[in-house]
């Protein structure tokens, strides 16, 4: 039944050239069931292959399927084939049987999308990449995996390319991932090189014939390109933007499956790592202290992010680092066992988010979710055991694994396992922490969804403000006027009795006819005396009415320029309060309330409601109770070349199992007491510069944006000028050396004929020449 | 007059050998340049004939049966070549045929 293993990546393979040439055809939702049957195809077969290796004894059950000899050079040979043994047989169940939950839950999510068969086409090539890096039996091909996995990582990611951010977001995938590449092709070389060989069992097998610095220098090389793929610090950069991507990706690439090939690789050689431990024992444990540094540091930068996809994230960098911690020091079957753990409930976390996401109208802010867990009931619940799996409570999944790893760190010995361990712990509370705060933000408390944010209060409050002043500005405009209105009629009646005078006067001096016309012009003078004087006592009214109106809107711009410097924050867990100014909030919050978020489809629901059993049950793989429950270290035996021994004493592991949990514990209570009983002001842990990421990403942006780029076109220069310029010096040396030498072939006939004459003559005279001498 | 030896068959080979290199230097006609290497040929079958008499050896006359056959499927292949040319344009001289100049 191992035979069907060639099942196994061909059925992604079928599917994803059916999709290719009929695709479009098919449409919607056809596309989707297609190539969601050919991963489940492809799992069904994983599993049989699975009873047919269970049915060899021991140590037969590692077994190479050649499908054809690929590179055939000299004395050295490289086949495609399969290396089927209890390792890759564990990876592609689960890889298979995640990858299968996760296309029927693309087949909601993608819902109504325009490349909704292109989707699932890359969905279908990205398993095939990723069971050939599994099932590989040589580097070489796993490195063909390697990269068709980083390929369809980056056109997935850039899946919305039309949004400027999204394509970037793919080549920085793209590119961070090439440092890590350059690794792995060098160690390939160096085994290549030195060993004569690439398959796993031959490196393995003369791993102890190697010498030192060429086994530590495969094992660090291969580590480096661990370091790109599986998000280790510093090249990590690239997997917080891979979130750009649709949430179904972020689960299976970027969370379960393609991340962990890092961790997958170097178990694969962990014949040559525990070489390494043996003779160069600094560089396992710099991976391990690699591992748990990454754990430590992205678990921080989790704490402060808003996101909600963000801080799944960083949490899938810190839980890779646990991996690789448990890789340096030793305990493979640990990380394997946290590897399949955490796919499952790190693809949980992933689709519930994507559920959540889908259901709030695609708003990722955690700020604005809060209550949704009367609106989404599946969701709520599914993701609450994807927290406690995550968080460490038992007896949840990742308990159990991650207290292996603990427990590896704290073996390993010296200080310097105490010290790994005393790291892992405090990640550990770290992790409990800010997965408790996206839970409690998320599905508990005040649904916060049509609340203002802090940035659009501030806008109200501004607009209210400019209201005020442009109210208090245009009264006191309005003041000046009438004031000067009133000055005008002022000296209007004064005017205007000047003129009576003068009519009286000329009055008296004048007689006769005359009398009547100065009558007349008294009369005249008197009415304008009048008007005036009326004149005078309207403006004066509605001069005094302008200022007082004035007054009060200075009045009224002093109280609310008082009233916004006074303002305070709301109080801790209240929403925040345009109070006076409320009339002012931008439209976009009133937009907001009109959106009623909904729980999700069956096909979205069901994925979560299977990995959220395999969260709850999934430790049952490995109970560190009795050596009979060690099912998968049992498993796993064949694989490993040298089996990992835990010295601690059953009580010292009791007690490591106790701490962790009051850790997590510790993580959780603080947690609910910030943010669900707000006791405590959320901004303490939430600092800038964790939400900045401690300002590493964009230190790196700056430098390979500004001086990085001066750096890299002298390279790009040098490239051109230097290494092209001796290819081409090559090919135009001989060009013009051909050219001068061409006019020899004159094309007359007996040019040729003296030639060869005169050269028999010439070979003559040497022949006779040497046998006289 | 001496003895006959194979000697004066070399001489004799070596003049007609001479004239015959000459006269494919020196002439243009493809026709007599043909003739040349003929007489070239025929003298270094006269030498192998000489010598196989002189020294009593039968490789020489062997070797000249196949000069012979090479000769003769030389000059069919040559011939024909001549008479393709002549059909094409009237006359020839070798150095017109210079087409293949680098």
């Amino acid at each position: 039944m191992i035979d069907f293993v060639y099942l196994v990546p061909l059925l992604p393979l079928l599917g994803f050239t059916t999709l290719v040439l009929f695709g479009r055809r098919l449409g919607e939702p056809a596309a989707g069931w297609l190539a969601t049957a050919a991963i489940g195809g492809s799992f069904l077969s994983a599993v049989l292959t699975f009873f047919g290796l269970r049915s060899l004894e021991g140590e037969e059950r590692v077994v190479t399927k050649t499908l054809f000899e690929w590179v055939p050079v000299g004395d050295f040979s490289v086949d495609v084939a399969f290396l089927v043994d209890p390792l890759s047989v564990a990876m592609i169940l689960f890889v298979t049987g995640i990858g299968t939950l996760i296309h029927l839950y693309s087949i909601g999510y993608m819902h109504g999308d325009e490349n909704y068969s292109k989707f699932f086409l890359y969905l279908n090539l990205f398993t095939f990449s990723m069971l050939m890096l599994v099932l590989g039996n040589n580097l070489l091909l796993t490195f063909l995996g390697w990269e068709g996995v980083g390929a369809c990582s980056y056109f997935l990611i850039s899946f919305w390319f039309t949004d400027e951010a999204n394509a970037s977001a793919g080549k920085k995938a793209f590119v961070t991932n090439r440092v890590g590449d350059w690794g792995f092709m060098v160690a390939t070389f160096l085994a290549f090189a030195t060993v004569g060989s690439i398959d796993y069992l031959t490196l393995n097998g003369t791993a102890s014939q190697m010498s030192t610095p060429v086994v530590t220098g495969i094992v660090l090389l291969l580590f480096v390109g661990a370091m790109g793929k599986s998000a280790q610090f510093p090249l990590y950069l690239w997997l917080p933007d891979a979130m750009a991507g649709p949430t179904p990706v972020s689960a299976l690439i970027h969370a379960a499956t393609m991340v962990t090939s890092g961790v997958y690789l170097l178990t694969r050689v962990n014949g040559l790592l525990y070489e390494v431990t043996e003779r160069a024992g600094w560089a396992t444990n710099l991976i391990a202290w690699v591992g748990v540094g990454t754990a430590l540091f992205a678990a921080t930068i989790a704490v402060a992010q808003n996101d909600i996809k963000k801080v799944l994230a960083y949490s899938t960098v810190s839980q890779l680092g646990y991996m690789i911690l448990a890789v340096g020091v030793g305990a493979y079957v640990a990380a394997i066992f946290h590897m399949v753990m955490h796919a499952f409930f790190k693809a949980l976390l992933f689709l519930g988010s994507g559920s959540v996401i889908h259901g709030m109208d695609n708003d990722q802010d955690m700020r604005r979710y809060g209550g949704l867990q009367k609106l989404m009931p599946i969701t709520a619940g599914t993701f609450i055991i994807g927290w406690l799996a995550i968080a460490g409570v038992p007896p949840f999944a990742g308990f159990w694994s991650k207290d292996e790893i603990l427990l590896g760190a704290w073996d390993s010995g010296g200080l310097n396992g105490k010290a790994l361990w005393l790291v892992g712990l405090i990640t550990a509370l770290l992790t409990a922490f800010y997965m408790s705060r996206q839970v409690f933000m998320t599905f508990f408390g005040r649904y916060r969804y049509n609340d203002p944010d802090a940035s659009e209060v501030d806008e109200a409050w501004s607009a209210y403000l400019a209201d005020a002043e442009a109210t208090s500005v245009s009264a006191s405009a309005a003041a000046a006027e009438t004031a000067q209105a009133h000055t005008d009629a002022i000296a209007a009646h004064a005017e205007a009795s000047e003129a009576f005078s003068t009519a009286k006067i000329d009055a008296a001096t004048v007689s006769g006819d005359d009398e009547e016309s100065a009558k007349k012009a008294i009369e005249a003078a008197d009415r304008a005396l009048t008007s005036s004087a009326e004149a005078e006592v309207e403006t004066k009214e509605s001069s005094e009415a302008a200022s007082a109106a004035a007054t009060t809107a200075s009045v009224a711009l002093g109280d609310a320029q008082a009233a916004e410097s006074a303002r305070s924050g709301p109080a801790l867990g209240e929403p925040d309060d345009a109070g006076e100014a409320a009339s002012f909030l931008p439209e976009a919050v009133a937009a907001r309330a009109e959106h009623h978020p909904h729980e999700s489809p069956w096909h979205m629901t069901a994925p979560l409601v299977v990995l959220a059993g395999l969260s709850i049950v999934g430790g049952i793989l490995n109970l560190p109770f009795t050596k009979g429950l060690h099912f998968l270290e049992q498993w796993l035996e064949p694989a490993l070349a040298h089996e990992h021994v835990v010295n601690a004493s059953a009580a010292t592991k009791w007690i490591l199992a106790f701490v962790a949990i009051a850790a997590g514990a510790v993580g959780i209570l603080v947690a609910a007491q910030t943010y669900l009983q707000h006791r405590r002001d959320p901004a303490l842990v939430e600092r800038p510069i964790l939400a900045d990421a401690w300002g590493y990403d964009r230190v790196v942006s700056a430098f390979m944006g500004g001086p990085g780029t001066k750096l890299f076109d002298a390279i790009a220069w040098f490239d051109a000028t230097i290494i092209d310029g001796m290819v081409n010096g090559v090919a135009t040396t001989v060009r013009d050396g051909g050219s001068v030498v061409r006019r020899l072939q004159s094309g007359f006939v007996r040019s040729y004929a003296l030639g060869i004459s005169l050269g028999s003559v010439a070979l003559l005279v040497w022949f006779f020449v040497r046998t006289a001498a | 007059m001496g003895e006959l030896t194979h000697n004066y068959y070399l001489v004799l080979g070596a003049v007609v050998f001479s004239i015959g290199a000459v006269g494919l230097l020196v002439r243009r006609n493809p026709l007599v340049m043909f003739m040349c290497v003929e007489l070239m040929l025929n003298a270094v079958n006269l030498t192998f004939v000489g010598l196989a008499w002189g020294l009593n050896d039968i490789g020489g006359q062997v070797a000249v049966f196949f000069v012979m056959v090479v000769a003769a499927a030389e000059v069919v292949v040559g011939l024909a070549i001549v008479v393709a040319i002549m059909r094409r344009r009237d006359g020839a001289t070798s150095d017109d045929l210079s087409a293949l100049r680098g």
